[in-house]
Formats: structure tokens, C-alpha cells, sequence
């Protein structure tokens, strides 16, 4: 009995141990999954399609284009490679400026037709009109190719519209250079606050003060993060737009300056116990030639805890980059490439965390948030692989 | 009666024991010494198949005790283990109070009755000389107990489940030279019922302690025999080296 | 400039920045409690809000969060202490014991926003279950599961060796060794590792939002499959994209307080619980 009980027992084990390993492949393969889901929609929204007149000669348009003629900042086919003919941007609610409702027919059924006949008598005429609707062979009417996502626009692209209609914009810049402008400056203020209280910590304070500041730091990271926001909404938002005077306080500036607070446990703690880890040896023979003990930690014990800083930087980036709630209540928000730290910038967690819940599930717009996670996701584990490097490399640079 | 013919064992590529041969008689108190990392440790975990937990670790040769090969694949471990009791270098007292150290072998060895545990736990306490300094407080942790008192507590471990021979690995080496003493004196007392055997670093140790003496060198046992003569007349060059060395 | 002088310059910085993490400490610590202390009664801890959040209370915010720190705990806990056992105890150096390490860090790393995502994709939308407690209890449980194991492991690592060696020797077996000498042993900083865990759980907000939390909800859950309300959750809400910001204010820092005081109650148990445990077993 004795030995089944320890057979049991130790499967059970086994079956636990790996019933994690493979929940976390699962999490890593979802995100990728739905993430992949995204390059297979088109750049149209599905169920409509663009149509232009049968003797225009452009064949097809990318999703930009699509976009800037909709919204009227491209005028002329010429700009996208087609006669010299002024662009008529048509929506299917256009047409009851052309004709009757009694025109069209009881429920609409004359309503395709319709359309054929207006985009045959237009000749700069590009129509965004649900699929249902199409006019049947009309040899008049061409509908453009839609296409395939192209994963270049998507890396490359400048805008993030996410609901623009016809050709919702899924650009990513705007969200990246937000992400880094915020963490970076996070760890720029964090980072001599972090490390002049981890060697305080490991070299200057006493037994007392250590019990005072552990726990105190302990805390600071135990504060949920959506605290942190609101602390941030209310307190730093309204003093940032005073001190700069700014039209609005939700600046990448606040989230930085929230982040920095966030990440100053992560920092404190890896740097102090790198510090903490330089050997006796090293600091005795260095105070033993006459040198102080500010000198000391500059010139012995900072250099031979690089690594473990220099992890303590990475992984403070990794949590600043992943950071959410915070974020998403003090940044602003605004989908563009920031230009100065006083602006409202938005980051790839704060866009996921507004978006997801109007994005319909399996959709483009969920799809591409879900990209967003992967890109995350691979942010993160190259930071916690380059921490692990980092600090294996201990000794090497010195 | 325990006894060994040509053991062979590696850790990984590394050859630690080399062809080694010895018998060990019933009731005789046995040490084994030499220079660290000569493998007198390692031969003693042979008999309580304490190696078997280090992973990547290679074994050839018999192992008898009583005749049986405690290595042949129909041993019971743990049963082997409750008849060769270990006591180990530290004092290694569990995290529990001194009565639930001592009953822990017969608890974990299924034994469900209190009186007889209870009964068991005075005995070796007893054996062990400890009794009169812990029996006014058995509920309290071992971790208060003074390290001599902790040892003579892991050896009254050792005696509750009955064994027939205890290993001692360097069971002194921690303690301050009053504890060891008491040791000693306890080892002298037990030999009349168990068969001991000890690794000591101290050689004036095994040449007040022990029966008969083996003398470890890299991987190999050198010499084995009477202690006196081990001490006094060694037939080889190397023990003599060693001993004077260290007496010197 | 002599070098006792630039030593002590440096040394008087690092002190003041050091005070000034305190001193960040104590001001957001300040700040709500000075502003929220007012609005917290008993009322406020047992109603449900009315008025559009302008009034009453938190109540279904707590009861969903207290929902939720049970139901992830029974995710997490389970599993993460027997994975841990089983990493640190029973499997060696092996493939999947590596193939687990490595997953657990990187897991430990991925933000709660991408666990959000994932939840709402598995557990909402291919699993079915909605927005629930428990696709919300699964959320949060896999993002703590890693600071369990992570935990547990670290608490069972420094139990020494001599202690499984020395029940070994006695005829105890690896099972008999676990569960009555290690387990025991590393029991308080397991305990404290768990209950910082669920600190963790009853602050995150972000892998909740698509998982189970409602936006209003004043009716308690009935069943595992009910949305709930929770107290981060609601604090975003009411923050953020209330009806009337400036008439919602004093309800948010209220709960902001609510929700601070539940980390500071969690972190000194914690550490008052490891002292005394492990004072009982020195």
C-alpha cells in the first residue's frame, strides 16, 4: 500500500508539473493563433467591397490610399497612378442624394442597380458599398481587388484607426514609440533614484533603517497598479498641466513619472542584492590600500555589480513596457508618434486594455490587438532572456 | 557482520573508490581515516545506499551485510535503512520537538502504537545518554538542545528503529571538545549491542574509539587492521607518513 | 576637493533619495487615506453603489473581488505547489523540468494585459464561458500561478539538505520525506508566498476587464458563471468613465483606500505570519 501510495503521489506530482508546462505553450500558442488570425483579413472590412467605374485604371489600392481618399486628403486618381479625374468617394447612404426613396424600390430591391447606374455615369467615382449590394455584371462597375493585410503596413504604418471605415488603419508606430518613449523616461528618472537607494541599502544603512526601508519597498510594489493611476489622475495630471502649463496634463511625462515609481522596486531590489553580492574579499582589499568607502563602491563594487544593474535596468523596462491601468489613466491616450514628452501618447497594453472591448471577437480589430499581445509577449521574454544573460555574464566585463 | 568485495564507484567520470575489499565483525567499532576527499565518506554511505540520492553516480562490486548483497535489485532501501542507521557529520535534527525526532523512524515506518513509540523514545534517549538532560522537556523544538546534545539526539534517532549497524560520519567534527567526549564514551557503550563504523578526521579519535582501522588514499583502502597496530606498526609507508604526519 | 568631503556629499544623497522613496511612499499612502477616510463607513463597505456611483457603497465590488481570490486561489494554489514539489523534490535536472523552469519565468514576466487576452480568448469565447467568475478565476489563477511556484519552490530550496538526508537514513521514503520533514519545514514561506500571491490577485485590474468584470452590477453573483464587480475593476470605472467624474470622486478615492488597505493588511499578515511560524518550528 505504502509503495502505490508513492507511486500515486508522484504522478501526481509529474501530471501537475506537466499540466503547467503545457498551459503556459497553450497561452503562447492562443495569443500567437489569434495574433496569426489578423494577416488573414483583408484590408476592406469584411462584407463590403470598393468599386470604381469599368474604365478607371487603377487596379488596386492600399489600404492607406484607401483611407486618405475617404477622408478626402487624396483628390486626384493621378496621385494613385490613374487619369488625371477628381476622386468621388461613394458611400451607399450617398445615394438618396440621387435619387428617391421611391426610386429604389420596395425594401431596397432596385437599390443595386441603382448604385451600377451611378458609378457608371461616374467616372471618378470610387463606391464603399456592402457586398449584398453589389450591381450584378455590370460591365460598368469594377470592384477593386481587395487584399491580404500586408505585415509591412502593419510594422511600418503611421496610423492607428482601428474602426476608420472602409480601410480601418492598424499602424503600429505610434503605439511602439509610445510604449518606449514612456518606459524609457521611466527608467531615466528611476534609475539613480533606484540605485542611490539600493547602495544605500546594501552599504550605508543600518539593520534598523533596512527593516524600516525593506518593507516600505515591499509595499510600493504591492500597491495595485490601478491605485497608482488614480493616484496619478488626480494628483500628478492636474500638477503637470499647472507646472508646464499645458492644455492637458494626460501626458507621456505623467506616465513616465508613474512608471519611474512603479519600477523603483524591481530596481531596488535586483541592484541591492547585486551589490549586496560583491565578495567580502574585493571591498576589504580595496578599503585595504587606503581607498574610502565611497571610493570603493564607485571604483570595486558598482563595476563588479554592472551586470546585476544592468539586469535590474532590463527588467525595470519589462515592467514598465507591460504596465497597463497606470498607464492607460494618465497618458492621454492619443494614437499619434509623439514628438515632446508633454504630449498624450498611447502604449501597446493601454491600446489592448481600451480596445478589446468594443473589438468584436475573431474580428480585424481584435485580431490586430491580439498582434499587439504577441508583440508584448516577445518584448517581454527578450527581457527577461536578456536579464538572464546579463547576469550569467557576470565577470567577463571586467 | 558487514563486507565488501571489490567496490568500485564513480561520480560521473570520477573514479572515487577503487577495488576495494573489507570485512567488518559484529560488534567491533570501526574508523575509517585518511586525507579529505580520500573516499572514506563515500564508502561509509555505501551501506545505507546514501548515494543512491546523488544523481549520475556509478557502482560495481558487492556490497554484503549479513551475507546479503544490499545492492541486488529485490532490496528494500528503506527497509536496509532502518536496520543501518546513519548519523551524520552536523547534528541534523528535524524541525519538530525532541520526542517527535526520536519517533519519527517508527512513525514513518507505519507504527501506530503511543505506548510502545513512547516506550521506544525513553530507551534510546536512555542509550544515547541523553535522558536525564531532555525528559523534562520532550515537547520542546531539538533546535534548543546544545549541539552536542543534538548530536547525541540524532544518534538516539538512529537507535529507535533498532538498527543493527550505525554509521557515523565525522559525528564530532562540529562540536566542542566536551561534547565530544561524551561521544566518544556513548560509542564505547553502544558497541556492545550494534555494529559501528565511523569516518573521523581526527586520528588520536579512531585510536581511543575504535576495534580496527582503515586507511584511505585517493579512492583506495591502503591498509586495514587492528587499530593498535594501524597506529603503532603500519605495514605500509603511506600510513606511516600519514599518522606521523599528522601526529607530528 | 578631499575625499572624505565627496564621500560625504555622496553618502547624504543616497540618504535623501532613499527618504524620498519613503517619502513617495507616504504621500500616495497620505494622500488616499486623508481623502478616503471620510467616505469609508459601514454603509459604504455594505451597500451597493446607487445614484449612477455617485453614493452608496462597494459591497458587490468586494464580495466579486473576495469571488475572485477564492476561485483563482483554488486555480493556483493546487497546481502551483504540487509543480513546485515536483521540480524542486522529485524531478531531477531533466528536459521538463527545464522546459518548466523556463515557462515559469517567461510566464512571470508576460504582462497581466496579455493574460487578459488570453483569457478572453480561450476561456470567454472558445471555452464558452463568458464573462465569468470562473473564466476570470482562471485568468488571474495562471497569472499568479508562476509567483506560487516561484514561491513554494524557493521555500522548499532552503530547507537544507541534511534534513532529507538524515530521514532517508531512518528508513523513510521520498514521500514520508516530503510530506513530513520538508513540507512542514518550508510551510511559512510557503504560506507568505501564498499570501502575497493573493495580494496580487485582488489588485489587477487589467486581465480582469475582458474576463469577468462588470461595469455596474449591484445583484451578488449566484453561480460560478455570474459576472461580478470588483473592487479594481471599479476603481478604473469610477475613475475614469463615470457619469459625473467630479460627483464620483469621493466614492473613488473611498475605494481606492479600500483597496490599498487590503495590500497593507495582506503584506504585514504575511510577514507577521512567517515570523511566528517560523519562530515555532527554530
Amino acid at each position: 500500500m505504502n509503495r502505490t501510495a508513492e507511486k500515486l503521489a508522484e504522478s501526481l506530482l509529474t501530471v501537475s508539473g506537466t499540466t503547467t508546462g503545457i498551459v503556459i505553450l497553450l497561452i503562447v500558442f492562443f495569443l500567437f493563433k489569434e495574433g496569426a488570425g489578423f494577416f488573414h483579413h483583408n484590408d476592406v472590412e469584411a462584407g463590403y467591397a470598393l468599386c470604381v467605374n469599368g474604365e478607371n485604371a487603377v487596379k488596386n489600392l492600399s489600404s492607406g490610399q484607401i483611407k486618405d481618399i475617404f477622408d478626402y486628403e487624396t483628390g486626384n486618381w493621378k496621385e494613385v497612378g490613374g487619369a488625371d479625374e477628381e476622386i468621388v468617394p461613394f458611400r451607399v447612404s450617398d445615394i438618396i442624394n440621387m435619387y428617391q426613396e421611391a426610386e429604389l424600390g420596395e425594401n431596397y430591391v432596385l437599390l443595386p442597380e441603382k448604385i451600377g447606374e451611378t458609378i457608371a455615369k461616374t467616372r471618378g467615382i470610387i463606391a464603399f458599398i456592402p457586398v449584398q449590394y453589389l450591381p450584378e455584371s455590370n460591365p460598368e462597375v469594377r470592384v477593386l481587388e481587395s487584399k491580404r493585410l500586408n505585415p509591412s503596413d502593419f510594422f511600418m504604418g503611421k496610423d492607428w484607426m482601428p474602426t476608420a471605415t472602409p480601410a480601418p488603419q492598424f499602424g503600429l508606430l505610434p503605439l511602439l514609440a509610445g510604449t518606449l518613449w514612456v518606459s524609457l523616461f521611466a527608467i531615466i528618472i528611476a534609475l539613480p533614484l533606484g540605485l542611490g537607494v539600493a547602495i544605500y541599502l546594501a552599504e550605508l544603512a543600518g539593520e534598523r533603517t533596512r527593516n524600516l526601508l525593506k518593507p516600505a519597498i515591499e509595499l510600493l510594489a504591492g500597491i495595485p497598479s490601478v491605485v497608482y493611476g488614480f493616484f496619478g489622475l488626480v494628483v500628478l495630471v492636474p500638477f503637470i498641466q499647472k507646472i508646464f502649463d499645458l492644455p492637458v496634463g494626460e501626458t507621456a511625462f505623467a506616465g513616465s513619472l508613474i512608471l519611474a515609481i512603479m519600477a523603483l522596486p524591481t530596481i531596488i531590489t535586483v541592484a541591492e542584492d547585486s551589490i549586496r553580492n560583491t565578495p567580502q574579499s574585493i571591498r576589504e582589499a580595496s578599503l585595504g590600500l587606503g581607498a574610502s568607502h565611497w571610493q570603493t563602491i564607485c571604483r570595486v563594487i558598482i563595476p563588479y555589480s554592472a551586470s546585476g544593474i544592468s539586469a535590474a535596468i532590463v527588467l525595470g523596462i519589462g515592467r514598465a513596457v507591460g504596465e497597463t491601468m497606470a498607464v492607460l489613466m494618465v497618458t492621454g491616450n492619443a494614437a499619434v508618434i509623439p514628438h515632446t514628452l508633454f504630449e498624450p501618447v498611447r502604449t501597446i497594453p493601454a491600446t489592448i486594455a481600451a480596445e478589446l472591448g468594443e473589438a468584436p471577437a475573431g474580428g480585424i480589430h481584435s485580431g490586430a490587438l491580439f498582434v499587439l499581445g504577441c508583440i508584448l509577449f516577445i518584448i517581454t521574454a527578450a527581457v527577461s532572456v536578456g536579464a538572464e544573460l546579463i547576469s550569467k555574464n557576470k565577470y567577463k566585463n571586467i | 557482520m558487514l563486507e565488501t568485495i571489490n567496490i568500485n564507484f564513480w561520480y560521473g567520470a570520477f573514479h572515487a573508490l577503487k577495488d576495494i575489499s573489507m570485512k567488518i565483525e559484529r560488534n567491533t567499532v570501526t574508523a575509517f581515516i585518511g586525507p579529505s576527499g580520500c573516499g572514506k565518506s563515500t564508502f561509509l554511505r555505501l551501506f545505507n545506499r546514501m548515494n543512491d540520492l546523488i544523481p549520475d553516480t556509478h557502482l560495481t562490486g558487492e556490497c554484503l551485510i549479513d551475507g546479503k548483497n544490499i545492492y541486488s535489485k529485490t532490496v528494500d532501501v528503506t527497509g536496509l535503512r532502518k536496520n543501518v542507521g546513519m548519523v551524520f557529520q552536523k547534528p541534523n535534527p528535524f524541525p519538530k520537538t525532541i520526542y517527535d525526532n526520536v519517533a519519527y523512524g517508527l512513525r514513518v515506518d507505519g507504527e501506530s502504537n503511543r505506548g510502545l513509540i513512547a516506550r521506544r523514545v525513553e530507551e534510546s534517549l536512555k542509550s544515547a545518554a541523553l535522558w536525564d538532560e531532555v525528559k523534562d522537556k520532550l515537547k520542546k523544538s531539538a533546535f534548543e538542545l546544545s549541539g552536542g546534545q543534538q548530536q547525541r539526539l540524532c544518534i538516539a534517532r538512529a537507535l529507535a528503529i533498532s538498527p543493527s549497524v550505525i554509521l557515523m560520519d565525522e559525528p564530532a567534527s562540529a562540536l566542542d571538545p566536551v561534547s565530544t567526549s561524551k561521544i566518544e564514551d556513548l560509542i564505547h557503550t553502544l558497541k556492545r549491542d550494534y555494529t559501528i563504523v565511523i569516518v573521523t578526521h581526527n586520528m588520536q579519535q579512531a585510536a581511543r574509539i575504535s576495534d580496527r582501522t582503515g586507511f584511505f588514499m585517493l579512492g583506495e583502502l591502503i591498509e586495514f587492521n587492528d587499530t593498535k597496530k594501524v597506529f603503532l606498526n603500519p605495514d605500509r609507508e603511506e600510513t606511516q607518513n600519514y599518522i606521523t604526519g599528522r601526529f607530528g | 576637493m578631499n575625499k572624505q568631503i565627496r564621500q560625504n556629499i555622496a553618502f547624504t544623497v543616497f540618504r535623501l533619495l532613499s527618504l524620498a522613496v519613503v517619502g513617495i511612499l507616504f504621500w500616495i499612502l497620505g494622500f488616499i487615506t486623508y481623502k478616503g477616510i471620510g467616505v469609508i463607513s459601514w454603509q459604504f463597505l455594505t451597500t451597493a453603489p446607487t445614484d449612477g456611483m455617485t453614493a452608496g457603497g462597494i459591497f458587490p465590488a468586494i464580495v466579486g473581488t473576495l469571488c475572485l481570490i477564492a476561485g483563482s486561489a483554488a486555480v493556483a494554489f493546487p497546481l502551483g505547489i504540487l509543480s513546485a514539489i515536483y521540480t524542486s523534490e522529485y524531478a531531477g535536472d531533466g528536459k521538463v523540468v527545464r522546459f518548466i523552469r523556463i515557462m515559469t519565468n517567461n510566464l512571470a514576466g508576460i504582462p497581466s494585459i496579455v493574460f487578459g487576452l488570453f483569457g478572453m480568448s480561450l476561456f470567454v469565447n472558445t471555452m464558452g464561458f463568458g464573462d465569468s467568475i470562473i473564466a476570470g478565476s482562471l485568468t488571474l489563477g495562471l497569472l499568479t500561478m508562476p509567483l506560487v511556484i516561484r514561491t513554494t519552490e524557493e521555500a522548499l530550496k532552503a530547507i537544507p539538505d541534511t534534513f532529507r538526508q538524515g530521514s532517508y537514513a531512518l528508513g523513510a521514503s521520498k514521500l514520508q520525506t516530503v510530506s513530513r520533514i520538508v513540507l512542514p519545514a518550508a510551510f511559512p514561506n510557503i504560506i507568505t508566498g501564498l499570501i502575497l500571491s493573493v495580494g496580487r490577485i485582488s489588485g489587477e485590474t487589467a486581465p480582469i476587464l475582458f474576463t469577468v468584470a462588470a461595469y455596474f452590477l449591484p445583484q451578488l453573483p449566484d453561480s460560478i458563471y455570474s459576472q461580478v464587480m470588483a473592487l479594481p475593476y471599479h476603481l478604473y470605472v469610477i475613475a475614469v468613465s463615470g457619469t459625473d467624474l467630479e460627483a464620483t470622486r469621493p466614492m473613488a478615492y473611498g475605494t481606492a483606500l479600500v483597496l490599498i488597505a487590503i495590500v497593507l493588511i495582506i503584506n504585514v499578515s504575511a510577514s507577521i505570519i512567517r515570523k511566528k511560524l517560523s519562530k515555532r518550528y527554530a
